[in-house]
């Protein structure tokens, strides 16, 4: 049984942990496109923004996630490796983050989590730019501008604060393009999500907030956090919203389609809620194993995103052998490039914290790293010192 | 070429982990990012990816013991083509990038410099800040001689007041000279500086020791150390001492929060179980019950739970904090088992609205569980009341310490062939003894009794249920 019920008389919810069955969750039919063996759903108003979808892309969507949970996985054996600080794991989340992503033009603007990093490999960034502040070469991973993709926010929600005055920016513009935020079901009980609800409401700002509701902010269950489905909390804001299966890559495409539309002629705001799971933990610091149950886990694996669309692909037809090994190889390139970019990666000298602080030379910065580098030079250098360390 | 695995910081500034086990051994080809080991932090247990594609040269540690981070932990023998290679080489002496990973370099402390080197910053600071010229340096030195150090020792000890003069205040002296001394074992407390304003230099750390006699502190650091290894070799063979951790210190500390908060009584009732013996002998062998595991325990805990109906003080805790009794109106069935790690008490969740048949499965998998170890903490806590079976050890009775929070725990006995008295003669009839212990503050002498005997009832005569249900 899905645990959050899709289809008519969704309000039943089954299975432990997260989902309780109480009248005050009142949420709307969830929509599911793709069941969980693979079949697919017809569904009137969502079908219609489907219909260019060919069977290419359908499997182009497969590999996306395929290659995004082969980083992620990559990625957190880096950080049991040393090589990377910390990693926040995706699993379970890739429809969501490629459903979506891939549904934006390329002059939309992303301001994503730190848990986005899909949404970041769909919209160009190069994979090891990916870690490059998980590994603490840097600040921040990318220029933003490239690929119209905001460095990932650590603090919960703020970026959503972000996407609405960038929205905000763009109605002064005229322009047609849209503000994308993505955060979790945790940051929609933070001040900030919905202060930018209220903006983006008030302004009818072309923003469309992403929420995926993987049903854990760190330890604290989405049913502690909200009596009603978090789609409703839109509601309050005046702010449309649709409830999807993040789990469907096809429902959180559709969805994303219809919200970025009314967002381009000029309707506004839309708020999404893709309801998924966090398989893995909230970051490689972190053990779900004391917080959530077993059960829970197994049940959404029987959901698993990736095995879902196989299943489709295979009733179609299209899961041929070139395909998988071609996604395969793909995969392993890819990882093999994280690695390589990870390990390789020049570690950053101690005056480059000076080349970050203005664009333009300034003075003062000037003095303050000629004294710096002074006390650097101090401690001697570090090669002879090595050497005299060899010969005691 | 040998490349070595040192054990990361797993989890945002751990300085240590434990080698939970190792998934490979010694010659054993292993595949990039195969599991290679598990490993326990303060925050998580973690699986170790391989970082390399080769063959498993050495276990530099054993599974149970806590690994600084940074100590190698295992080499692999790999292919030398550069290509798959993860850390970069540790060339003795080399500087590493401190950020992550392995996190900085060992000192001689054995502690990452990153922590120690806290006060190393403002004052350091303002004095490389003045444009001091580098003196020429003498090729016996090492590079990092400041002018203010190399100063001949021409200005002996005409007034030198130890630096320390301050209490508290770190003695002055540079960052390279506040090093060496560091690289050298020196406490720069203990040396007296003869630089301007009694600024340590370099040439008294060296002086300092290299003069002959060691001062006490230095021959503590550099004595103490092999003596006590002297001793703990000694003893060696007569004893032998394990760190309290894991299981063992929580339920240690599990027993004396309980054994002193709880004042606790113990009953003790002793009964003929043989109509009870019997009857398990006909529900194994009845066809609905075929496929469970039916065991004394199974019966004692159905008749523990029917029991409580009556007797629901028993099944409740003491709120210190809140000044209240809190009666659970539910039973979470707590079993002590004896599991690899240690005593753990896994509990059945609702095990009051359970019939027989779902008592019996969720007592195997309980204890199945808890025997592979693999109990998570959701069925550790939340306990109302427990059950530890002694009797599969041969043991008549004892008295048993409450689960903390609980009110009751019941002990059961072996169940042994004894001369009885049935129907006014001496019969050999199954008997078995059964140890009650309860937190006075919550049960009276009355309730404890009577639910003890309501149980014995039940055992002695499992008709008897008739009359209680």
């Amino acid at each position: 049984m899905f645990t959050d019920d899709a289809g008519k008389g969704g309000i039943s919810a089954g299975g432990p942990g997260n989902s309780e069955n109480s009248m005050r969750r009142t949420g709307g039919d969830l929509v599911q496109l793709i069941t969980p063996a693979g079949e697919r759903i017809s569904h009137p108003e969502f079908d219609s923004w489907l219909k260019d979808v060919s069977d290419e892309q359908l499997c182009s969507l497969y590999e996306d996630m395929v290659v995004i949970r082969r980083i992620d996985a990559e990625a957190t054996a880096l950080q049991r490796q040393g090589e990377l600080a910390l990693w926040p794991p995706l699993l379970g989340q890739e429809a969501s983050q490629i459903g979506s992503a891939r549904a934006l033009r390329d002059d939309d603007f992303v301001f994503p989590s730190y848990r986005d990093n899909g949404v970041a490999y769909c919209r160009g960034v190069k994979v090891e730019d990916l870690v490059r502040a998980w590994r603490g070469n840097a600040s921040a991973g990318w220029d933003p501008f490239t690929v119209n993709v905001a460095t990932q926010q650590i603090i919960i929600g703020a970026q959503s604060l972000h996407a609405t005055g960038y929205a905000m920016g763009i109605q002064n513009d005229g322009a047609d393009c849209v503000a994308v935020a993505y955060f979790g079901d945790g940051a929609t009980s933070e001040g900030d999500v919905n202060e930018a609800m209220v903006f983006a409401a008030s302004f009818q700002a072309p923003v469309v907030f992403i929420c995926q509701n993987n049903h854990w902010a760190i330890s604290e269950p989405v049913r502690l956090q909200s009596h009603i489905q978090l789609a409703d909390r839109a509601s309050g804001f005046g702010i449309p919203s649709m409830r999807v299966d993040g789990n469907d890559v096809l429902a959180v495409m559709a969805a994303t389609r219809i919200a970025l539309d009314r967002a381009r002629r000029g309707g506004g705001p839309t708020f999404i809620e893709a309801v998924t799971y966090r398989m893995g933990p909230h970051t490689t610091a972190d053990d779900p194993t004391r917080y959530r149950d077993a059960n829970e886990l197994e049940d959404w694996a029987a959901k698993d995103p990736i095995s879902r669309m196989k299943a489709l692909l295979d009733c179609k037809g299209l899961l041929t052998a070139d395909l998988e090994d071609a996604v395969a190889a793909k995969a392993d390139a890819v990882a093999k490039e994280l690695r390589a970019g990870t390990i390789n990666m020049p570690e950053p000298q101690p005056l480059d914290i000076f080349k970050h602080v203005y664009s333009t030379p300034n003075s003062w910065l000037d003095r303050q790293q000629d004294h710096y580098s002074r006390y650097l030079a101090s401690f001697g250098d570090p090669a002879e010192a090595a050497s005299e360390e060899g010969a005691r | 070429m040998i490349k070595e695995f040192r054990l990361p910081d797993l989890g945002e500034g751990l300085t240590e982990s434990e080698i939970v086990a190792w998934k490979v051994a010694v010659g054993d080809t292993v595949t990039l990012n195969q599991i290679i080991a598990e490993v326990e932090t303060a925050k998580a247990v973690v699986e170790l990816p391989s970082p390399f594609a080769g063959v498993v040269a050495a276990l530099h540690e054993q599974p149970g013991t806590v690994v600084e981070v940074g100590k190698p932990i295992v080499s692999f023998e790999i292919e030398d083509d550069g290509a798959g290679g993860s850390a970069p080489d540790a060339a003795a002496g080399k500087r590493e990038p401190n950020l992550v990973g392995y996190g900085a370099v060992l000192e001689a402390s054995g502690r990452p410099a990153r922590r120690t080197r806290t006060f190393a910053a403002p004052a350091a600071a303002s004095v490389a800040a003045e444009p001091v010229p580098v003196a020429p340096v003498r090729a016996a030195e090492p590079v990092e001689s400041m002018q203010v150090e190399s100063k001949p020792v021409e200005s002996k000890p005409v007034e030198s007041k130890p630096a320390a003069s301050v209490p508290g205040e770190r003695p002055r002296s540079t960052p390279p000279v506040r090093k060496l001394a560091k690289d050298l074992g020196v406490d720069l407390v203990a040396v007296t500086g003869t630089g301007e304003h009694g600024l340590i230099t370099r040439d008294d750390v060296r002086n300092f020791v290299g003069g002959g006699d060691l001062p006490a502190a230095a021959q503590e650091l550099a004595g103490a150390p092999a003596q006590a290894t002297g001793l703990v070799q000694a003893r060696g063979e007569r004893e032998t001492r394990t760190p309290i951790k894991g299981v063992r210190k929580f339920t240690a500390a599990a027993m004396v929060a309980s054994a002193f908060t709880a004042p606790h009584v113990t009953e003790f009732l002793t009964i003929d179980v043989t109509p009870t013996m019997e009857l398990l002998a006909r529900l194994k062998a009845s066809r609905a019950f075929a496929g469970y595991k039916l065991t004394p325990l199974t019966l004692v805990s159905k008749a523990v739970l029917i029991a409580l109906r009556n007797h629901p003080t028993l099944n409740a805790r003491w709120d210190e904090a809140n000044q209240e009794i809190v009666q659970f109106n539910y039973v979470n069935l707590g079993i002590a088992a004896a599991t690899p790690r240690g005593l753990t008490v896994p509990n059945i969740k609702d095990a009051d609205r359970m019939s027989l048949m779902e008592l019996s499965s969720a007592l195997t998998e309980l204890t199945d569980t808890a025997r592979a170890g693999k109990t998570g903490p959701e069925a550790l806590s939340g306990g109302t009341i427990s059950i530890t079976n002694i009797g599969v050890f041969g043991i008549d009775a004892g008295t048993p310490i409450l689960n903390p929070g609980e009110a009751a725990i019941l002990a059961l006995g072996a169940v042994r062939k004894m001369p009885w008295e049935y129907q006014d003669e001496v019969a050999l009839r199954q008997v078995m003894t059964l140890s009650l212990s309860f937190d006075h503050r919550l049960v009276d002498g009355e309730q404890g009794s009577r639910f003890l005997q309501d149980l014995g009832a039940m055992l002695a005569d499992p008709g008897m249920v008739l009359a209680m249900v």
